[in-house]
């Protein structure tokens, strides 16, 4: 009877102890993780000495530099867009054959567009601009199509991988059924493909917007750094030991991905209430 | 008459759908032949500028694009010990390499470790851990690198070799997470109280049950690491060392060189190398995969 009753409860105990696996974890998170974001809010707010001050938000807003910093803004938002849109025009018939049994019998294709990304992103940015350079097209003259190019360069491995994930889970008996019921192949595309594809198109777009909006090193050697984007602001006041200025360019940061976040949220939830 | 009339209507009706289904036959083919074109063109595209770097890797030139001749002096003074770019390349390689062996593996214990604790946890509070997790996916890495400096900053901490490894596992650890979670949804939880019943003690019946179970995701975890750690810039450029040696990765190493002008010429045999090194490894491993698939 005794043994019996103790059973349960040790079990219990047990349950108990595995839970306090996450604790480490746990305190990994809020140590590393969540101060430091907190930490950015009051060195926004607070000069060298640590006494509080709005001059930060004043420096980066003011009538001299926000000029300066609502460009910056806006093309990081530019060059963002432009990336992702073009990154899903390409991946998708990439994806979309790659995941066809009819054109694509084994995974190596795949792999294949994967595999540059072992090579470490700075070099490759480096050979992209030279070979740039070797077709006539010199970063200093066209700063925006040598940054775009190596922007989807870099970017379209990311963008191929939710895309193709989620095409070779789609129901193939709905695009017969729409073909056999009389719809054109167009229809067929854009009725029964596309709207099926929808989750995998918005983590695509999430998977190149958000880190474009960061990725200096690239714009900064494909433009001749003429492209300024947020995250190279970051890096400047880093380089200058402005860490309260760059905290007021991290906030603005990550105000556009909280938007970014409700965006790509709104379009999630839209397909889940159209099922 | 009559009898040859009625034979040989089916037949021609035989074959016109034959002729059409060869006809089909013949668009499907071409469609997937345009269809495959189009891959390795793209394919093309992307190899191109690794293929311009390796073919000027052959040349002494400074600058990519000028041909000086076919030689081999990139190769010979990247393993020249008294070469200046070689010794800083080598160096770099090391801490790139020893950092990411490091973070990964800590960040695999620990994120593991963490994903087994969070599955047992009360519906809310694995909800604001799984949010915790989301923060460094979502979150601009400049802004994570930016938030450890300042971190270490407020701390009156000079970033070392501890920042850095901090500031990979905040890069990777969530990722180690999200691979070992559906392993665990996936995981028989009756297997590791029968090997309770069975007398195994509760370390016992984690690393010889449960773990194995997990070991794809755990691995998979640790690969992912691997890679993003391997090719960082932004958070090893705000945490690494800062005080002593100068202390560079191959990215930082690259981006400093670069940002002062021209490239070494040793990158240009090193990355060479290291894509031969790549695609070796990616023959070895669908090889075996391949094999794998047969036996089963």
């Amino acid at each position: 009877m005794e043994a019996t009753r103790a059973l349960p409860k040790n079990k219990g105990v047990m349950r108990e102890n595995r839970k306090w696996l996450c604790m480490p974890y746990g305190v990994f998170l809020v140590l590393f993780i969540i101060l430091p974001i907190l930490l950015i809010f009051c060195y926004a707010f607070s000069d060298a000495d640590g006494h509080f001050t709005l001059n930060n938000f004043i420096d980066v807003f003011s009538p001299d530099s926000s000029g300066t910093t609502f460009k910056v803004i806006g093309q990081s938002l530019g060059v963002a867009a432009l990336t992702t849109v073009i990154c899903i025009l390409i991946a998708y018939p990439i994806a979309y054959i790659l995941a066809n049994s009819k054109f694509n019998k084994n995974a190596v294709l795949v792999y294949l567009f994967l595999l540059p990304m072992w090579i470490n992103f700075v070099i490759r940015t480096v050979a992209t601009k030279q070979l740039l350079i070797f077709f006539g097209l010199d970063p200093a003259m066209h700063p925006w199509i040598c940054s775009i190019i190596g922007m989807v360069y870099n970017y379209l491995p990311f963008a191929i991988l939710p895309l193709y994930n989620t095409m070779l889970k789609l129901d193939k008996s709905q695009i017969e059924a729409a073909a056999d019921l009389g719809a054109s192949p167009v229809q067929v595309f854009f009725k029964t493909i596309v709207p099926m594809t929808v989750p995998g198109i918005v983590s695509a777009a999430t998977m190149t917007f958000m880190p474009t909006m960061s990725s200096y090193v690239i714009t900064d050697a494909l433009s001749g750094r003429t492209i300024k984007l947020i995250g190279g602001q970051i890096e400047h006041q880093f380089l200058h030991s402005q860490l309260n200025v760059g905290s007021v360019y991290a906030i603005i940061m990550l105000a556009l991905i909280g938007l970014s976040v409700v965006f790509e949220n709104f379009f999630s939830e839209k397909k889940k209430g159209a099922r | 008459m009559e009898k040859e009339l009625v034979m040989n209507t089916p037949n021609t009706a035989m074959e016109e759908t034959n002729r059409s289904l060869q006809r089909r036959e013949k668009g499907e083919k071409a469609k997937k032949a345009v269809a495959l074109t189009f891959v390795w063109i793209m394919l093309l595209v992307m190899y191109l500028p690794i293929m311009y770097l390796i073919l000027y890797s052959f040349t002494d030139s400074k600058v990519i694009g000028q041909w000086n001749g076919l030689n081999f002096d990139c190769y010979a003074t990247l393993f020249n010990g008294s070469n200046v770019y070689a010794k800083q390349i080598w160096e770099a390689t090391w801490n790139t390499v020893w950092v990411a062996v490091v973070a990964s593996t800590l960040s695999t214990v620990l994120g593991t470790a963490g994903a087994i604790g969070m599955h047992f946890l009360g519906k809310k509070l694995k909800a604001v851990f799984n949010f915790a997790n989301e923060i460094p996916i979502v979150n601009a890495e400049i802004v994570m690198a930016l938030s450890l400096c300042i971190l270490f900053a407020w701390l009156n901490l000079p970033t070392s070799a501890f920042s850095l490894i901090i500031g990979h596992m905040v890069l990777t650890i969530p990722f180690v997470v999200i691979n070992v979670q559906p392993k665990l949804e996936q995981m028989d939880p009756s297997l590791y109280e029968a090997a309770m019943d069975l007398g195994a003690n509760r370390a016992g019946a984690l690393f010889k049950v449960m773990i194995p179970d997990l070991l794809p995701g755990i691995f998979s975890g640790f690969m992912i690491s691997m890679t993003l750690s391997l090719d960082d810039f932004v958070i090893t450029e705000f945490t690494k060392p800062s005080e002593g040696m100068d202390f560079q990765t191959i990215s930082t190493y690259v981006q400093g060189t670069l940002a002062k002008g021209a490239i070494p010429i040793q990158i240009r045999s090193f990355t060479t190398l290291i894509f031969v090194l790549i695609v070796a490894v990616m023959i070895g491993y669908t090889i075996v995969n391949n094999r794998k698939a047969k036996k089963i």
